[in-house]
């Protein structure tokens, strides 16, 4: 077992020509809630990508508690122990806020039924559904969304929909967790809101926490350690506070 | 509790009320040859509908080659019975025999066409399987007259006719038990999840390519089995039937049934069925034709019925939903649970997606704003 959680090599990914992330090291331990910050199109997301299978890295690699996941489909880093959330928000629209958890505790074993088992309703089934339904509502209960589970999905608030995507996350039961632009789009009051649940994650389920972030309030608040990223190369990367203030981040946000 | 069990199985008790009225009557003698012929299609096509909306409506991926499937059922099934039938008489045992080789083999197809169908999307996906269907049925159409009868067709034995739509009835209640069952548990939730956002779905650790395959299978082995029935209601089987115009039928009454509507699809399979040999009968010669420009009709006041926000309103007021809660006791149920009859379509979410439509929802004030009002 390594002492990370999250360790990534010399990670790096080129579309044709463009290098869009380069070099990027990163080391997060076990508990962290740890941020990576940058500019437009600095490459954040693509981090994101990469570290969930979307993309396959032309460069280095990634391991989740010593493992390497490089190469592994989505569905199989998920099951390692990575989820996510998008920064454009990607419900189950059609389906209630309850059954949107449920397929997130899909893969769970202690919710394992076979499909033979479903088609033919034997007992497996319905204790399956049964305990799924009580831990989705579980669940549910955290964000404070229990008492919408009836609702469809696309009927639900900007800010709910954001809880939802991150409880949805959090059913498949991760190891990390990756918040792309979580407050992106919230209101002062969400924005503290998901502060406080994000907070409550780290203690209830020791989880740790990446985080795509642009509102930098939100992430000096929030966030132990940061890096940050420029044109997908990492200018600044410590303490959120020492690298917030460092000369490099300051130009690249502010300019000269 | 009584209520939300009713509402679970109100497909079979449909199709199963359907069957036990049809099957007395064969039984006094009072059903005309001609009826038992339409009941025959009308099970068939039902078959095809509930399983083409396992594909299109909760997998949400267009298939328009349901017929190629259907077609290898009942080419292979046949050849079977007719090998089986001297051997073990025509009884069950035959019939078995070929609905088992006949499902196999549509089953194996199915596998085959669901393999593009992880890479391809929407209209690439439905060229296709357009193709497949095509090449299917040439396929057959070029056999020697040894093999599979060629362009002449393949002669089939046939059932006792009196018996044949029980069969085909039970048939349908086999399928309709295991579409249902597979979209009713957490796996059908992950096929529906899919449906709904791929992307998100293989995020949340949904094996994708799984999935989208017992989709195609599930469909294609039920629609070989459909195939074999058919072979049974024909003299013999000649490949014209399997055409591309079949496969549009098919889809037209998922569409009509409602995407994602298993009582719909059911409904809507025994309406166009009848409508259809309606047609034919009536229509001389070479006007026959003109009912293919049914389906076309049927789709337009489809997509027009569901989009007009004028008709959204007189829906809204009076449809069967309401109808039903006037005289049942429980009004709102809102448990989620207990409401599998109702699996969201593609076709509702443009209505939820409308603003007008939630003026009547209880939680409107709450919960609902507009998505750019923040």
């Amino acid at each position: 077992m390594s002492e990370f959680v999250l360790e990534t090599k010399n990670l790096g990914i080129s579309f044709g020509g463009l290098k869009a992330v380069n070099d990027v090291n990163l080391q997060i331990k076990q508990g962290e809630i740890y941020g990576l910050i940058g500019p437009n199109g600095a490459g954040k997301t693509t981090v994101f990508n990469i570290l969930t299978g979307v993309y396959q890295p032309t460069e280095g690699t990634f391991y989740l508690n010593g493992r390497e996941l490089r190469k592994l489909p989505q569905e199989k880093i998920n099951h390692a122990g990575i989820a996510r959330t998008f920064q454009n928000i990607r419900l189950f629209n059609n389906m209630t806020v309850r059954r949107n958890v449920m397929v997130g505790l899909h893969n769970r074993p202690e919710f394992k039924c076979t499909m033979l088992e479903s088609m033919l309703r034997l007992p497996r089934h319905f204790k399956c559904e049964r305990e799924m339904k009580k831990k989705a509502v579980e669940i549910l209960e955290i964000f404070g969304l229990a008492d919408e589970r009836n609702t469809l999905a696309c009927n639900l608030p900007y800010g709910k929909q954001r809880k939802l995507e991150i409880a949805r996350a959090l059913a498949t039961e991760p190891k990390l967790l990756l918040l792309d632009e979580p407050a992106a789009g919230m209101n002062p009051h969400e924005t503290e809101d998901l502060r406080q649940t994000v907070k409550l994650l780290r203690e209830k389920y020791d989880i740790t926490i990446l985080l795509i972030e642009h509102d930098l309030k939100f992430v000096s608040g929030i966030c132990d350690r940061i890096t940050v990223l420029n044109f997908g190369t990492v200018i600044a990367s410590g303490n959120t506070k020492d690298a917030l203030s460092d000369p490099e981040v300051v130009r690249a946000y502010i300019g000269k | 509790m009584k209520n939300i069990k009713w509402k679970h199985y109100i497909n079979y008790i449909l199709v199963g009320i359907v069957t036990l009225i049809f099957t007395i009557l064969a039984f006094c003698g009072a059903l005309e040859r001609s009826l038992q012929v339409n009941l025959e299609q009308i099970a068939i096509a039902m078959m095809l509908a509930v399983s083409l909306s396992l594909v299109v409506g909760f997998l949400g991926e267009l298939s328009i080659g349901h017929a190629g499937f259907m077609c290898v059922g009942a080419y292979l099934g046949g050849k079977i019975s007719s090998i089986l039938v001297p051997i073990l008489g025509n009884g069950l045992l035959a019939l078995a025999a070929s609905l088992l080789v006949g499902g196999l083999c549509a089953g194996i197809c199915g596998f085959i066409i669901g393999l593009p169908a992880l890479r391809l999307k929407g209209d690439y996906l439905a060229i296709t399987t357009l193709a497949f269907g095509e090449i299917v049925r040439v396929l057959f159409l070029n056999s020697s007259s040894e093999s599979f009868g060629g362009a002449l067709g393949l002669p089939t034995p046939r059932f006792d006719r009196k018996y044949l739509f029980i069969i085909c009835f039970l048939m349908v209640l086999l399928t309709l038990f295991v579409v249902q069952n597979l979209i009713r548990s957490k796996h059908g939730r992950a096929i529906t999840a899919i449906r709904d956002n791929e992307i998100a779905a293989r995020a949340t650790g949904i094996n994708v390519t799984k999935y989208k395959l017992v989709g195609f299978i599930v469909a294609a082995i039920f629609a070989g089995f459909a195939g074999v029935l058919f072979s049974y209601t024909q003299p013999n089987v000649s490949s014209i039937t399997f055409n591309y115009n079949y496969s549009i039928e098919m889809l037209v009454i998922v569409v009509l049934g409602g995407m994602g509507n298993l009582t719909g699809s059911l409904i809507a399979a025994a309406a166009v069925t009848l409508i259809n040999s309606f047609l034919q009968a009536k229509l001389p010669g070479d006007l026959a034709v003109l009912k293919d420009l049914l389906y076309a009709l049927i789709l337009i006041v489809v997509v027009v019925y569901s989009n007009s926000p004028a008709l959204k309103n007189f829906r809204d007021k009076y449809n069967l939903r309401n109808l039903f809660a006037k005289f049942s006791k429980n009004k709102h149920d809102s448990d989620d649970s207990t409401r599998w009859d109702v699996v969201p379509t593609k076709i509702k979410m443009d209505a939820i997606l409308s603003t007008d439509i939630v003026v009547n929802d209880p939680q409107a004030d709450k919960a609902d704003k507009p998505k750019g009002d923040k």
